[in-house]
């Protein structure tokens, strides 16, 4: 077995690490359902037009403000209702996952990238390095968040890539201050002190030993950001910084249920569950995903 | 007398900023020791024997002094220059789940740095090194895929070994490997280092605070006190004639299992 | 013969974590008023278990699912919680192993020394500061009026645990539980706390449950001692007669094993493997009463 490992680059890694991963994972019932729930959010938005029994963007004012099942008035094949112009929830629900979605995994994975890779090279070298790196943070957390965004949509316009850029360069800096805190810590650890003593180069130092260990941190720290990603995003839909109105999101949908909820409540009440649920699913999956990946914790 | 192998001479150690006037804690300390010697350093907290062990190694920086590794000075060396002579001086850390990476298996943890430094060809070359080595240190080949949480206190004590006598090393720095063990496992993994470091003709710095386990493993021993040595010599006779009242009061301060109803009674200790 | 203080019998626990694994196996011991028992054995014998059954504060994960712990006749284990935490802290108290994290950091040590006299003993704050500086003095810390100002950071390990042994003191208790008090100490230090323990204990003819790993700290100020392996009591009875009389192979292993300066040729004797397989053996056995003698 160590000979086939031979010719893969890390030739001595060990298996048995993501077996017991995947084991804990199985037995933890919070991290099944919350998966399975994104799991389920990944294959709407990846089929919505399969799947979304109407067109999103299709008007019938002959329809306007139809009942969900249940109710009086309505109108079958309009599962959860239809809003003041006639669009039917459901699919606009089903089709609102598609930004949703596409905002929580680039938004956070960027913010995470950029902040991960500072925080550790801060960590782990000090001296200069952490001193720029740390003002610069500092400096840049002092910037209201908002007028952040709003300037960048001023900039770039209004658009999905506006909500990403003003989501990661926000939000960078909340990987980098953790992962700097974590990596100083490791950085502490006799085992960090035995590769030294081993002559390891500090770049591989960081990477092969530390970065390991950082992982659990990191991997629960993306999961609540995907979770602030969806929300940001569909926050800046609300007041109509984000995609261009034709386009459903359930922040667009929720501002435009807000308008008609004496009308019709179910406008505004399943885009904020669909928002509700995704967001407490990411946060779910990251706090089991931690302690699945802690070798420690997970005793 | 035997070649002399390690040398410090006159070292000092400040942490902190220097011009801000840090805190010293070792002031000026000399220590030498031949091939094939085990030399015991003791002390009780804050004594910088700790510090003293890492500044050996040139894990941390001296303010002043030389240290002398063969026919070298390794003072300031940066850590370039320190990587071929890093194969020759090892550790053996106090915590073994603290000093074995809890994410790398044990096969990575101790085949790495066969590769790293080319002692091994390859990993099946490396492989056959680590099973050898696992079972001349009493540990079963099954041991190689787990990680470090999954293994008992004295295998993990017994793999930190192995990771240094794996790079045949000169010299040995072993800081207070048996405090976190057992009483049984203590004497198992001690025969064990006594038995590798005269097979492979190891030099050996042992830092303790138990006099009783320096006794048993060292030739010499060094006794420090805030950050100084305060006394030096064979083990047999600074321990039968201790010259310092301080190694006096160490000695005193050990409770042998047997009996003794005077043992408490004693004066108090400064 | 008097009632003792102590009597533990019978008393078996389980771990649930480990899929019910024994952790303590029908342990019995008693403990007469003033004696100082040593609780001694090597990780997972059960001495911490048996000390926290009797303290009450055994983890989630393990479950007693035999016998009684009696103090002064009453099994604590059955009674009602309130006269529980009535005898807690009042008739048995602990003296912790890391007086580091048992002395709340945010706090000054007048607070944490006082709160059981105004609370249990319902002192007013004058009287109770009198008797916590004469409580310091009494173990000789120099300077009592600081050390009542001081944090728990501002002090030195050895003053935190005469500090924690003036607490655990401080209600007259008839048991105090020292639970390996002296662990994270150096050795200098460990005999000065030994004898501050031995002389408090004394002085108030208090008893003693002194846990610990080290068969020289139990040789010095333990009068009676309970070896255990596996849970199990493998050899009880007095010091001076179980160290230098051993009955069980264990326990002469066990003193063979330990390193002793004055004796560089003996000690390192590693346990040899025949008598790890006589304990499994014996671990194995549903009852032997014959090893547990007082």
């Amino acid at each position: 077995m160590a000979e086939r490992r031979a010719e893969t680059s890390s030739p001595l890694s060990g298996d048995r690490v993501h077996q017991s991963l995947w084991s804990t994972l199985r037995r933890d019932p919070k991290v099944l359902f919350a998966g399975g729930f994104l799991l389920l959010l990944v294959l709407l938005a990846i089929f919505a037009p399969f799947i979304a029994p109407k067109d999103p963007l299709e008007q019938d004012l002959m329809l306007g403000t139809l009942p969900p099942a249940g109710g009086s008035g309505y109108e079958p094949g309009y599962f959860l209702g239809t809003d003041d112009l006639g669009r039917d929830v459901l699919s606009r629900l089903i089709y609102g996952t598609r930004i949703a979605l596409l905002v929580a995994f680039i938004a956070a994975g960027l913010a995470a990238l950029f902040g991960t890779v500072l925080g550790l090279l801060a960590g782990w070298y000090g001296g200069l390095v952490d001193i720029v790196i740390s003002r610069l943070v500092e400096i840049w957390m002092a910037f209201p968040p908002v007028l952040l965004s709003i300037l960048l949509v001023a900039v770039f316009g209004s658009g999905v890539h506006s909500v990403i850029a003003a989501i990661v360069i926000i939000d960078w800096t909340r990987f980098c201050r953790v992962i700097r805190a974590e990596t100083m810590g490791q950085a502490r650890l006799d085992y960090v002190i035995a590769a030294r003593t081993m002559g390891y180069p500090k770049l591989r130092i960081l990477i092969r030993e530390i970065l390991p260990n950082v992982l659990p941190v990191l991997v629960a720290l993306l999961s609540l950001e995907m979770g602030i990603a969806v929300i940001v995003e569909a926050i800046l839909s609300f007041v109509g910084l984000s995609v261009s109105s034709d386009t459903p999101t359930w922040g667009g949908m929720i501002a435009q249920g807000r308008q008609i909820i004496y009308q019709g409540w179910w406008v505004l009440t399943f885009p904020l569950m669909a928002l509700f649920a995704t967001v407490l699913a990411f946060n779910q999956l990251g706090d089991g995903l931690r302690r699945a990946l802690d070798p420690v914790l997970k005793r | 007398m035997a070649e002399l192998l390690l040398e410090a001479r006159g070292i000092e150690v400040t942490y902190g900023n220097r011009r801000k006037g840090g805190v010293k804690v070792l002031h000026g300390v000399d220590l030498h020791l031949a091939r094939g010697e085990t030399i015991g350093i003791v002390g009780e907290s804050g004594s910088g024997k700790t510090t003293l062990g890492r500044a050996l190694l040139r894990l941390v920086d001296v303010s002043a002094g030389e240290i002398r590794f063969g026919r070298q000075v390794i003072t300031h060396l940066d850590d370039r220059a320190m990587r071929p002579l890093r194969r020759r001086m090892q550790m053996i850390f106090q915590d073994p789940m603290a000093s074995l990476n809890p994410r790398h298996s044990i096969r990575q943890i101790l085949g790495d740095p066969l590769l790293f430094h080319g002692l091994a060809r390859n990993a099946a070359d490396a492989e056959e090194r680590i099973r050898r080595m696992l079972d001349r240190v009493g540990l079963a080949a099954v041991v190689l895929g787990r990680n470090p949480h999954e293994l008992s206190g004295g295998q993990r004590q017994r793999v930190g070994i192995a990771r240094a006598a794996l790079l045949e090393p000169e010299f040995v720095l072993a800081d207070e490997i048996v405090s976190g063990l057992d009483v049984s496992t203590q004497a198992q993994v001690l025969n064990l280092l006594k038995g590798l470091s005269r097979d492979l003709g190891l030099s050996m710095a042992f830092i303790s605070h138990d006099l009783s386990v320096i006794r048993a493993v060292c030739d010499r021993v060094v006794v420090m006190r805030n950050g100084r040595v305060e006394e030096e010599g064979d083990c047999a006779s600074v321990f039968a004639a201790p010259q310092s009242a301080y190694t006096r009061l160490l000695l005193d301060a050990i409770p042998l299992p047997e009996v003794d109803d005077t043992w408490l009674k004693e004066p108090a200790p400064a | 013969m008097m009632t003792p203080l102590l009597s533990i019998s019978g008393l078996s626990a389980i771990s649930l974590r480990e899929r019910g694994a024994p952790i303590l196996r029908d342990v019995s011991l008693s403990l007469a008023r003033g004696e100082v028992r040593g609780l001694v054995g090597e990780s997972g014998a059960g001495k911490s278990t048996i000390a926290k059954a009797l303290l009450g504060i055994l983890p989630g994960t393990v479950k007693v699912t035999a016998g009684e712990i009696r103090f002064e006749g009453r099994d604590l284990l059955t009674m009602p919680q309130k006269d529980f935490r009535a005898i807690m802290g009042s008739d048995i108290a602990l003296i912790p192993q890391d007086p580091q994290t048992a002395l709340n950091p945010g706090r000054r040590i007048e607070a944490q020394l006082t709160d059981g006299l105004r609370l249990r003993r319902g002192m007013d704050a004058k009287n109770a500061r009198e008797r916590a500086l004469s409580l310091l003095a009494e173990v000789h810390i120099r300077d009592p009026e600081r050390v009542l100002k001081a944090y728990p950071h501002e002090l030195s390990g050895g003053m935190r645990q005469r500090i924690m042994i003036a607490s655990a003191f401080s209600l007259e208790p008839k048991l105090v539980v020292a639970d390996e008090p002296t662990t994270a100490l150096d050795v200098t230090v460990q005999k000065q706390i030994l004898r501050l323990i031995r002389g408090m204990q004394e002085a108030h003819g208090t008893a003693v449950i002194f846990v610990t790993h080290d068969l020289g700290v139990v040789a010095k100020i333990c009068d009676t001692v309970t070896l255990l392996y596996g849970g199990k009591v493998i050899e009880a009875g007095p010091t001076a007669a179980v160290l230098s009389h051993p009955r069980h192979a264990y326990t002469r292993a066990l003193i063979a094993a330990g390193p002793r300066y004055d004796r560089p040729d003996a000690g390192l004797e590693p346990v040899p493997q025949a008598v790890f397989d006589q304990l499994q053996a014996e671990l194995a056995m549903p009852f032997s009463s014959e090893m547990n003698h007082g």
